[in-house]
């Protein structure tokens, strides 16, 4: 076959550039377990979503005016008077809180089947500083409208930073380049939203994938397919990702697409959480909003920020949160990846964590009551606890045996 | 150090003033966004009580005709009272300066009012004016206490005077409950006012996303497109996958 390549436009392509080579190394000979399920399609479907956030973004870029005195009516100028901007702005603000639906369920999937583990450290860790960068991407976005929310969210958020001792003021200082969130403030998080941190999201991204693609795939038995292989020199479970996996994967973007449909030609404000209703009020400097809260996929780490008396420790707990995620593939040391052949006491660990995260995430976006604080308070302590539990579960979880084929089912 | 309590405080300040605002009974406003003609109504109303004031200065009156049904002509001679062209956005020529002085507060842009507030919470305001002989309008509200805006609904609507009642709770707390009665019959019986601001606040509803309908009709052709290519594409993969056990 690649000598037949060898010929035409294909063949100078190759002479010059490794076309082909990549082809196959990436899609058409990249061999991937054959037991994929539900859990894999997220990979897949946050690609699609980056791109899709990319090119309504630059669509966006076309009309929106990052100046204090213009942003919030021209995002309205792109909703009434652009062809067909309200259809992109709709899909770029449900994109934001679809990237985050979509690489929760991904994380989740990692901790379900340790894809984290050994030899895989290195596409964790590309992946978390992702998830980092996709924070701060969603933070600085969620300036650009300009709406109250917009305005008093970035302002709480950037004071946390007052709360390193010694920096802390100036530190919040430089971040705005003001005293209060100003057109200056609006101006660079423009600047980071649109250019830089896409830029640096793209890297990551490319070598997510090239690590992944380094090691193989892991897969719901977490057994490593590239141990047994047939006398062709491939994985005997391992079947080649272009074209099953892609066919498999473009029935789950079309899933994902029906629901993502629904959300931005029926309910665009996800009633109050992806576009929350006091964004629809100007930016008043000097109008605090009844009810600061951060957007639905920031509330679990406010929670957390909120249930701790002391602001520095509370912003140090924040850290954390996202921080131990990091630490993941060296805290946990069990030597069986898959949640199939572990015992019952790390599913009920990651059970309670889920359980905190997403009763971290409702507390988060409520406001703090002396009871809902102490909830969270519990939560947060459950959330944490995940993490040392996990360093002393090799102790004495009894862990099933681990076949050497992944199963069928 | 002040400033680092700032942040702490605003987190306190929603937990009293949600506890304050929590008491405030919220009618259905029950819109039709398919009524045109409610929507005509609204927006007659609309153009004769608020915007002499109030802007809505990210809509333009020719969208506003195109969409409620209304000729350019008839726009031009029935809801623009300040010239211009049908083209021009609804804004006002209140200067900023003099509205401040007057109402302690530049009136809000209504644009996209009903997305901030909820069509709910504008359908009780407007319906909850009362007399308040120590407000400078002479007028207060239940639903937004010491509002700056005076009672402009009131020819249609008459006057109310608030009754207070004491209300013991099961647990033995006591509510006031403030009920409006009317003392002044206004051009409008209830009936009939309530439909005029269910109207009102049907038209500041579609003024918040005048796209809305389009959106939803063209959502419905796209979901049936997806539903069509997601038999074709797992036929496909069920094909192609024939050959994986």
């Amino acid at each position: 076959m690649a000598e037949k390549w060898k010929t035409g436009l294909l063949g100078w392509v190759d002479a010059r550039f490794p076309l082909s080579k990549m082809w196959n190394e990436h899609l058409a000979e990249y061999y991937a377990p054959r037991n994929f399920n539900f859990w894999y399609y997220f990979g897949s479907l946050a690609l699609l979503v980056l791109v899709m956030q990319i090119i309504t973004g630059i669509w966006l870029t076309m009309n929106y005016k990052p100046d204090a005195l213009l942003a919030f009516n021209s995002v309205e100028y792109i909703m009434r008077d652009v062809n067909w901007g309200w259809l992109i702005r709709y899909m770029h603000s449900t994109g934001a809180s679809f990237f985050f639906i979509v690489v929760y369920l991904h994380m989740f999937r990692a901790l379900l089947y340790g894809s984290y583990k050994k030899p895989r450290e290195l596409i964790w860790i590309f992946g978390m500083i992702i998830y980092v960068c996709l924070m701060a991407e969603a933070f600085m976005g969620y300036l650009l409208p300009w709406g109250q929310m917009s305005y008093w969210g970035a302002q709480v958020i950037i004071s946390l930073f007052g709360a390193i001792p010694g920096i802390g003021d100036s530190l919040a200082l430089w971040i705005r380049g003001d005293y209060v969130i100003s057109d200056v403030t609006l101006n660079r998080f423009f600047a980071f939203h649109v250019i830089a941190v896409p830029i640096i999201l793209l890297a990551l991204v490319v070598m997510h994938i090239l690590a992944l693609h380094e090691v193989g795939s892991n897969n719901p038995d977490g057994v490593e397919i590239k141990k047994v292989k047939g006398p062709d020199g491939h994985p005997v479970d391992g079947i080649p990702f272009h074209p099953y996996y892609t066919v498999k994967d473009i029935v789950g973007v079309i899933v994902f697409l029906i629901f993502f449909c629904i959300v931005v030609f029926f309910m665009p404000e996800m009633g109050g959480y992806f576009l929350e209703h006091d964004n629809f009020v100007p930016a008043d400097p000097l109008k605090t909003p009844l009810h600061i809260k951060p957007l639905w996929y920031f509330t679990p780490f406010y929670a957390i920020l909120r249930a701790v008396p002391d602001k520095l420790l509370g912003v140090i707990a924040m850290g954390a949160a996202i921080v131990l995620l990091f630490f993941l593939p060296w805290l946990d040391r069990s030597p069986v990846k898959s949640i199939r052949y572990r015992g019952i006491a790390y599913k009920v660990a990651l059970g309670m964590f889920i359980v905190s995260f997403l009763a971290l995430g409702y507390l988060g976006g409520e406001p703090a009551t002396p009871v809902l604080t102490n909830f969270a308070r519990l939560f947060s302590i459950l959330y944490f606890a995940f993490f040392a539990v996990l360093l002393i579960l090799p102790m004495f979880e009894k862990t099933k045996p681990v076949p050497d084929r992944v199963t069928s089912k | 150090m002040k400033k680092r309590l700032l942040p702490l405080l605003l987190i306190l300040v929603p937990v009293l003033a949600l506890a304050a605002e929590d008491g405030v009974h919220l009618d259905k406003a029950n819109i039709d966004p398919d009524n045109q003609q409610s929507l005509q109504r609204g927006a007659r109303l609309f153009v004769n009580y608020c915007l002499s004031c109030h802007a809505a200065g990210l809509m333009r009156y020719e969208r506003m005709g195109q969409d409620l049904g209304i000729s350019e002509l008839q726009v031009a001679e029935n809801l623009m009272f300040t010239g211009g062209k049908v083209g021009d956005l609804m804004t006002v020529a209140t200067d900023p300066e003099d509205a401040v002085e007057w109402f302690g507060t530049v009136p809000p842009d209504l644009s996209v009012i009903a997305r901030a507030r909820g069509v709910d919470w504008l359908y009780t305001y407007l319906r909850s004016f009362y007399l308040d002989p120590s407000r400078v309008t002479g007028v207060n509200n239940l639903v937004f206490p010491d509002v700056g805006m005076p009672d402009v609904l009131w020819e249609l609507q008459g006057w109310q005077k608030p009754v207070i009642t004491t209300v013991k709770d099961a647990d033995g707390t006591e509510h006031k409950v403030i009920d409006l009665e009317l003392v002044k019959p206004g051009l409008m019986s209830p009936k009939e006012f309530d439909r005029a601001v269910r109207d009102l606040v049907n038209f500041l509803d579609y003024m918040a996303e005048p796209g809305k309908h389009d959106r939803q009709a063209l959502g419905v052709k796209v979901i049936l497109f997806l539903l069509v290519f997601l038999v074709v594409a797992y036929l496909l993969k069920k094909e192609f996958w024939k050959d994986v056990h």
